[in-house]
């Protein structure tokens, strides 16, 4: 004889996770069951439907993964914390003095009818490719001032620009969302824009683009928030980069000895170093009060400075993970957009939107140079390879190739006594 | 399930963060230290430190004289 017991489905909560509901079999009667555990079908063991369920693994719940994440941020805080023994500035107090500091600007490149977004050197040293608002890209020689090349792109706003390591091609994006490579002729008369490959497709604006060390792959970095490696000859998709919670506003690769690294900046203010094969995100800086509009690698490759919104420009030590220099005075209120060290990685030269570019000592924190003559901001700046000058490209529509003055080569003093170098007031 | 979102991106979250924790830190008078000396080694051939004589400039203004 079968003894129909009346049971009923209530739901209650998994004994194991609290959270996910769970049917328990109750008598009618209101005798108890045998105590069994009711456990969730992601909590149990034998869950069917293991690539469905998304839950938690025994054990985890959404609090304890919070916690723990907050446990290992202030882990995180107290190693930094630990090895902070010293300051740059105060190491740097032994480094010789920089005695006096006289750029001059030797040429003005003049031929944009907007606004210079974005400018790069050539591995020659004397061509320039510059991108500017109304879509033009131009590429000039320094030496003459000729402009050698000059495409329209099919946009407005092209934001990056760069040139390839052999000098046969650059690339350019911005407002299209794509990074687009043009092959240079030798044959001015040549229409460039026929030749065109468009490379990456993001889906938001091309922030910067840079090629690695050959013409063969292309690094993006895009207001979507992600950055991406390309081969350009295909326009496959090698590897793209997630992290940022906002725009990628900058990105640079790190000197070819240093290895398989990039650093990007981003208006989540911010400054992340990635691992280019594995995707991996594997550092994260953010002491920035504001975006990071630029970001560049040190010399050595240890290194890297950043220049954001928030007016300062900061050096990240990578080795020691942490910011260990900032770059600020109270009267500057203007955010800095583009950063870059001379070839010694003692100067750091930086463009700001009060239209000046400082020149700082990277070791002791202090302002050697204000540079004046751009009539609008400054909105990239960048060393030329071999260090001997350097080119601010401005929204006053014009770029200018700087060097230092004097016209000899002079010694520098040494010991640490020496006063600091006031600063000095160049309008040229 | 907008919570399968949450504890996902936690997850991602806890695990970015100990990849973080991990790795191999070197104290800052050790890395201010190196980051001297590289300058030190490199300052005498920084242009635009110490300067290049206007005979091997490639940009040396082609006027007479220099207007400061």
């Amino acid at each position: 004889m079968c003894d129909q017991t009346f049971l009923a489905i209530t739901f209650g909560p998994c004994d194991s996770c609290s959270e996910n509901p769970v049917g328990r079999q109750s008598r009618l009667d209101g005798r108890s069951q045998r105590a069994t555990k009711n456990i969730c079908s992601c909590c149990s063991p034998f869950c069917p439907f293991p690539m469905a369920c998304q839950g938690l693994a025994s054990g985890e719940t959404l609090k304890s993964l919070k916690a723990e994440s907050e446990t290992l941020r202030k882990k995180l805080e107290e190693e930094r914390k630990k090895l902070h023994d010293v300051e740059l500035e105060k190491v740097a107090e032994k480094a010789e003095a920089l005695g006096e500091l006289n750029m001059k600007t030797r040429r003005t490149l003049k031929g944009h009818g907007n606004k210079v977004l974005c400018m790069d050197w050539c591995k020659d040293k004397r061509r320039i490719v510059s991108s500017s608002q109304d879509g033009k890209v131009i590429v000039w020689d320094a030496f003459t001032t000729n402009k050698e090349h000059a495409v329209t792109m099919p946009t407005t706003w092209v934001m990056a620009c760069a040139y390839a390591p052999s000098g046969c091609a650059i690339a350019c994006g911005g407002l299209d969302n794509k990074c687009s490579v043009y092959p240079l002729s030798l044959d001015k008369d040549e229409n460039l824009a026929a030749k065109k490959k468009s490379v990456a497709m993001h889906t938001n604006y091309l922030s910067g683009c840079t090629f690695t060390n050959s013409d063969m792959q292309i690094l993006t970095s895009s207001g979507d928030g992600t950055s991406a490696l390309w081969d350009v000859e295909s326009g496959q998709l090698l590897q793209s980069f997630h992290g940022h919670s906002a725009d990628v506003l900058t990105l640079d690769l790190a000197p070819s000895e240093t290895g398989n690294t990039f650093v990007s900046g981003g208006s989540d203010k911010k400054a992340n170093v990635w691992d280019l094969r594995s995707g991996q995100n594997v550092q994260s800086f953010d002491t920035h009060d504001s975006d990071i509009n630029c970001v560049k690698y040190y010399p050595s490759g240890d290194a890297f400075a950043s220049a954001s919104d928030d007016s300062t420009c900061r050096l990240f030590d990578l080795r020691a993970d942490r910011e260990v220099s900032i770059y600020s005075k109270d009267s500057i209120m203007f955010g800095a957009a583009s950063v870059d060290f001379s070839l010694s990685g003692r100067l750091l030269f930086a463009g700001y939107n009060d239209y000046t570019i400082n020149v700082w000592d990277v070791l002791k924190g202090t302002r050697v140079a204000i540079l004046f003559g751009h009539e609008n901001r400054v909105s990239s700046l960048r060393v030329s390879p071999d260090g001997t000058a350097f080119c601010s490209g401005s929204w006053d529509n014009t770029l200018r190739v700087r060097q230092e003055g004097r016209g000899v080569v002079r010694e520098l003093k040494q010991g640490g006594t020496t006063p600091y170098l006031k600063n000095i007031f160049l309008f040229n | 399930m907008s919570t399968n979102n949450n504890i996902a991106q936690a997850r991602k979250l806890v695990e970015q963060l100990r990849i973080e924790a991990g790795i191999e830190r070197i104290k800052v008078s050790k890395a201010a230290a190196d980051l001297m000396s590289y300058c030190e080694q490199h300052a005498r051939n920084d242009p635009l430190l110490v300067g290049v004589p206007t005979s091997e400039n490639p940009f040396k203004d082609k006027k007479p004289c220099i207007i400061l």
